[in-house]
């Protein structure tokens, strides 16, 4: 097939319906995935919810609420049995982490106790900083069972009593920072209601 | 030139990676673990096939001056594709990958392709140079990544066989560029 000449009707027409034909495929293609994303990204939060806070059997994600803080927003998750709150999980943030964003969810009991701690979104160094996913290491585990009221929630250079993973003390301080950012919220938000 | 030729020449002689150093920027950033670059390398080679497929097809109907537009158009749509199916039903890979599967519309290779091959040749030939040249993709950033992998985690696929750490370096940037120096040594050695 011979080129087409570069006349404006040609570029014209040419571009015109390349345009159409992919917005229409790209609309096509958002309208049958927009629904699984969805649910892939609630399966998530659900997963890290159950997996912070003690067992319960209301729907945590459908009693939220939020409160705006430090440039953004940290969403709380009570989890209930049988209508008794039983733990909170607090997905929060620190923009100081080695490479951007951290956010975590972090599980508290009604008296602030921390029950456990996931990470949901991270961008740290692979091998140093991405230790603080529970599938790399352990490192979270030791955040359980303190009670930040009791126990200063810095890693140990700052003269807290959180050990930091090794060559990753930026990550490590950046994850105490929003831990504690997700509690000083829980009892300020308690203290108010 | 025949068509095993046209298929295999994206493996080692005109390797995107180890012969034309085209689209390092992801080569580099997501080889971590072999998986990764694997994942990278196959959501590419997706993309080069369909955008080769759609370009060659339609080759006729676009004038000279609005080919680059039009090219962009047609891989940018391919990537979003893929970038929304990945966040449907592979959200950890998509999480691995994140950033880097919108760049691959901005990879050097998959316009070059566009401009250098699918626009001058028939369906078939374009065909297979996308498939060969995004295998050939995907063969560079697996083996680069499995590199890495075993080096800087020792673990192979995910797979651990040491207790411990690794070479942490090969993990990080620089080690990408160690070890992909070396590789394109070895490649250029087998190309002798």
């Amino acid at each position: 097939m011979a080129k087409r000449e570069s006349t404006i009707g040609n570029m014209i027409l040419a571009l015109t319906v390349i345009t159409f034909v992919a917005a229409s495929a790209l609309g096509a293609v958002y309208t049958i995935t927009s629904e699984p994303i969805q649910q892939a990204m609630l399966a998530k939060k659900n997963n890290a919810i159950k997996e912070v806070i003690p067992e319960f059997n209301n729907l945590p994600s459908e009693e939220s609420y939020k409160i705006a803080v430090d440039g953004d927003t940290l969403y709380f998750y009570p989890g209930k049995m049988d209508g008794e709150l039983v733990g909170t999980a607090v997905e929060t943030f620190t923009k100081s982490g080695f490479s951007g964003e951290i956010r975590i969810m972090v599980g508290l009991l009604p008296d602030g106790t921390i029950n456990d701690v996931t990470v949901l979104k991270h961008e740290e160094t692979p091998g140093l900083g991405d230790k603080m996913e529970k599938k790399k290491s352990d490192w979270s585990n030791q955040f359980r069972g303190k009670n930040p009221a009791e126990h200063n929630i810095a890693v140990t250079k700052d003269g807290g009593e959180i050990d930091a993973i090794t060559a990753s003390t930026i990550s490590s301080r950046a994850f105490c920072e929003a831990v504690s950012r997700a509690y000083l919220n829980y009892m300020n938000e308690k203290e108010n209601n | 030139m025949n068509q095993l030729q046209n298929f295999t020449k994206g493996f080692i002689r005109e390797n995107p990676v180890f012969a034309l150093f085209l689209g390092l920027c992801p080569v580099l950033g997501v080889t971590t673990t072999a998986i990764n670059g694997m994942g990278m390398g196959l959501a590419t080679t997706f993309v080069l096939l369909m955008s080769n497929i759609v370009i060659s097809l339609v080759k006729g109907f676009i004038p000279a001056n609005v080919r680059i537009p039009s090219f962009i158009v047609i891989i940018a749509s391919f990537v979003t594709i893929v970038q929304l199916t990945m966040q449907a039903y592979l959200p950890s890979l998509f999480e691995a990958l994140g950033l880097f599967i919108p760049l691959i519309v901005v990879n050097c290779i998959v316009l070059g392709r566009a401009e250098a091959f699918a626009s001058k040749n028939n369906l078939i030939s374009s065909i297979i140079d996308g498939l060969g040249m995004g295998l050939g993709f995907t063969f560079a950033l697996t083996l680069l990544g499995a590199v890495r992998e075993i080096l800087g985690s020792g673990s192979f696929f995910g797979m651990k066989f040491i207790q411990g750490d690794g070479i942490l370096i090969f993990i990080l940037s620089p080690g990408a560029f160690i070890a992909l120096g070396y590789l394109i040594m070895l490649a250029r050695k087998v190309n002798k």
